[in-house]
């Protein structure tokens, strides 16, 4: 039986999208794709300005262990090389691809090709080569994740369907449209790691998804619906009672968490030697006309996707990349979906209320998933006490926002801590 | 032109609870009692009432302005402290008194300290304190018999609180006799549903009893606060050498309006878990240490006020365990 996990929050669902089958979004006439899409060091450019690029052609090479390959989007003629702006990096490199004509497929992609006899190192190869990230928003390489050093016994593959976040749906539409695609894509992955076993996670307003997979024959836990069920110590603690020792990864306990966009994309690697080039998002708010699931390429401006759900409803007043507990508001309609991009928001309404004093009511305290106490950590990060915002844990804080949802007074509780966390690395990195 | 886009740090979303809306779920739960204490005590208690909620309103206004603030008059809690002031003063004392303690507990010990979430203790248990230790007799004689029932709670005896009689029976009658009175299941009915003398606000335990599990029902005060405070005061009550039973004890006196509503104060108790259990029961120890050995017939606010000076140690000394962290096994600190 799941015990759970401790603090969390359940704001409103509205998740509107979960009946709109995934619609393929043609592609763009131009395309912005940053050499950093990923947790880790940005790819090393392989292409000038005028080169000529088919889908699929490998633009960047993956510099370092931690980083990843990164390939053309949509057929054509690069452009630029130069800083665009960019989702969480506000500008980057990036490589600015127009298109030409048709499409054309770099050679050899998206041809069947039998994998069963592959080796768990060649089949490794192939997912690193195609650049496959964690798409549920971290972006953390696939093949990283998948390697873990020997000492460390994996025992578990946690496929995580939960999709926690409210309004986002792309991955709710992902096991209900591919539930076969994304196991075998997870038996693939569970090859590379020798794990005995291989479970789902679903949250239980996802019923129908977790039918599905179990039709399809695999293991599917159902999960209280409950913010942030699908962050991966909480998914295992919730799973199998494990708690990741503090500073630790879900490998020290014997497990690995993918995400099931991640299962999918790491089949179409394998299956057709398909390079991570487009991914399912979410477009939704208020502020779109209409919203919808869509298959879009890696590197298509939000502007771009917007105008083919419809184009804005009003002004647009906010608009957040991933979901509205942890995505980042963009400054920019200009910026382009990248590898991590689960869903675009826009807002023509917003509520903006002042922040006030702490009035000490801990239910941010109490309702912290990593058992954190972020008012004091707030308070001493407003202090600049760095020393002391570490020893109460400021590392440990995984931004899931529940402290700030629930903040009575509106403190943005997250802001202070995501600076106190970078303050604190950059101290210790001197 | 377009404007331009917001960009702020997530969440972008918020929960509908903000602090004028729990201020006023807590003055709702009490609006029940307030009423019974109008038809207990007449149309007094209710000028007692609007006097220290107006002086309360009245001193955080004027002093927000003086010291530069921001006037938050309408975020209800001035009025809060207005009220549970009121409500821990005997119904006959003058009408000047509850003004002179609501502007104590405004000035000094809510404003001066920095306002809202800055004091260190509660502020209606500090004016409360100050008008006892000015004008004790007022705060210790001008009691007024409920209607329909005795002051005492029980028959023959008038003149004092059924606390002032346990401390001291013989001064009312026959010890004996008054102590079992005091522990016949008729004045722990009397006690339970009000029908008693006392501090305006505190006489009906059951009204008092809804209000709070109310709040805590809708998630605006914490059980441990309350479930600390009562459980370990009714075992001491049990075990400890005291001429009243633990009925007794619980429904009287002001323990169910300092338990439910100013022992889980947001500002003045702990915020860790651990630490509000500690906070909890130290309250119950105290009250019951003070009823059993003080002078005073009565606790609660006085114990209050002492743990709410602990609550900056608690807090320090009671961490929340860190998700991950292993016994034993600290982090390193560098």
């Amino acid at each position: 039986m799941s015990t759970g996990f401790a603090g969390g929050v359940h704001p409103p669902e509205n998740k509107h999208t979960e009946g709109d089958a995934i619609k393929v979004m043609p592609p763009p006439k131009r395309v912005y794709i940053h050499f950093s899409q990923h947790t880790g060091k940005p790819a090393r450019p392989l292409v000038q300005k005028d080169d000529v690029v088919k889908v699929g052609t490998k633009i960047g090479e993956s510099d370092g262990f931690i980083s990843a390959t990164i390939h053309a989007s949509i057929s054509g003629k690069v452009v630029a090389i130069e800083s665009c702006p960019h989702p969480v990096l506000s500008s980057s490199p990036c490589c600015v691809i127009e298109s030409s004509n048709g499409e054309e497929w770099e050679h050899g992609v998206s041809e069947d090709y039998d994998y069963e006899s592959l080796s768990k190192e060649k089949l490794l190869e192939l997912i690193r080569e195609a650049g496959i990230v964690g798409l549920g928003g971290a972006a953390f390489p696939t093949h990283v994740k998948l390697s873990p050093p020997p000492e460390k016994q994996i025992d578990t593959l946690i496929i995580n369907g939960c999709e926690c976040e409210p309004m986002l749906t792309a991955d709710h539409r992902l096991m209900l449209e591919y539930p076969v695609d994304i196991i075998e894509g997870a038996k693939i992955f569970q090859k590379i790691l020798g794990a005995q076993s291989l479970i789902f996670g679903v949250e239980d307003n996802k019923k129908n998804a977790q039918e599905i997979l179990k039709k399809a024959g695999v293991d599917v836990k159902l999960l209280k619906t409950k913010y942030p069920q699908g962050a991966e110590k909480q998914l295992i603690k919730a799973l199998f009672n494990r708690e990741v020792p503090r500073g630790g990864l879900p490998m020290d306990v014997g497990c690995v968490v993918q995400n099931v966009g991640t299962c999918y994309a790491g089949y179409q690697a394998v299956k057709f030697r398909k390079p991570l080039i487009d991914r399912i998002v979410t477009v939704t708010g208020n502020g779109v006309k209409e919203p919808l699931n869509l298959l879009v390429r890696i590197g298509t401006p939000a502007l771009d996707v917007i105008n083919f759900c419809g184009g804005y409803v009003g002004q647009p007043k906010k608009i957040i990349f991933g979901g509205p507990m942890m995505g980042i508001a963009q400054y920019s309609e200009s910026v382009p979906i990248i590898k991590g991009t689960s869903g675009i928001i826009v807002w023509n309404k917003i509520a903006m209320e002042e922040e006030g004093p702490c009035v000490r009511c801990a239910k941010c305290v109490d309702t912290c998933p990593m058992g954190l106490m972020p008012t004091d950590i707030c308070k001493f990060v407003n202090n600049k006490n760095f020393e002391k915002a570490k020893e109460y844990g400021v590392l440990d804080c995984i931004e899931c926002g529940c402290c700030a949802y629930n903040c009575p007074s509106r403190i943005p509780l997250v802001h202070y801590l995501k600076y106190g966390k970078s303050e604190v690395w950059r101290l210790s990195k001197k | 032109m377009k404007d331009l886009l917001v960009v702020s740090a997530s969440p972008h979303i918020r929960g509908r609870e903000n602090i004028d809306i729990a201020m006023r779920w807590v003055i709702i739960a009490l609006v029940p009692a307030l009423i019974f204490s109008v038809y207990l005590f007449g149309f007094r208690a209710l000028w007692i009432i609007l006097i220290s909620i107006i002086v309360s309103v009245v001193c955080e206004a004027v002093m927000q302005r003086m010291l530069g603030r921001k006037i938050t008059i309408i975020d209800g809690s001035a009025v809060l402290t207005g009220l549970l002031l009121a409500f821990n003063l005997p119904p006959g004392v003058p009408l000047w008194l509850p003004a002179v303690g609501s502007a104590f507990a405004i000035i000094f010990a809510k404003q001066l300290f920095g306002g809202l979430g800055y004091n260190f203790i509660n502020p209606a248990l500090a004016g409360r304190a100050f008008v006892m230790a000015s004008w004790p007799s007022f705060m210790t004689r001008e009691w007024l018999a409920p209607v329909g029932g005795q002051l005492s709670g029980i028959d023959g005896v008038t003149g004092a609180t059924p606390l002032n009689l346990l401390k001291n029976p013989a001064n009312y009658g026959a010890p004996e006799v008054i102590i079992r009175q005091l522990n016949d299941w008729t004045t722990v009915k009397n006690l339970f549903f009000g029908k008693i003398g006392g501090c305006i606000g505190e006489t009906s335990a059951l009204l008092l009893l809804i209000g709070g599990l109310f709040l805590i029902i809708i998630g605006i005060i914490d059980y441990r606060i309350v479930v600390g405070y009562l459980g370990s005061f009714a075992l001491l009550a049990f075990v400890l050498p005291t001429q009243g039973n633990v009925l007794f004890h619980l429904f009287s006196g002001g323990l169910f309006l300092g338990a439910f509503f100013m022992a889980t104060d947001w500002v003045t108790s702990p915020i860790t878990k651990k630490g509000r259990w500690i906070f909890g029961i130290g309250c119950g120890v105290i009250t019951i240490i003070i009823r059993i050995w003080g002078g005073y017939p009565e606790g609660v606010s006085y114990s209050i006020l002492l743990m709410n000076v602990f609550t900056p140690v608690i807090d320090r000394l009671t961490r929340e365990r860190i998700f991950g962290e292993q016994k034993g096994k600290k982090e390193a600190k560098k």
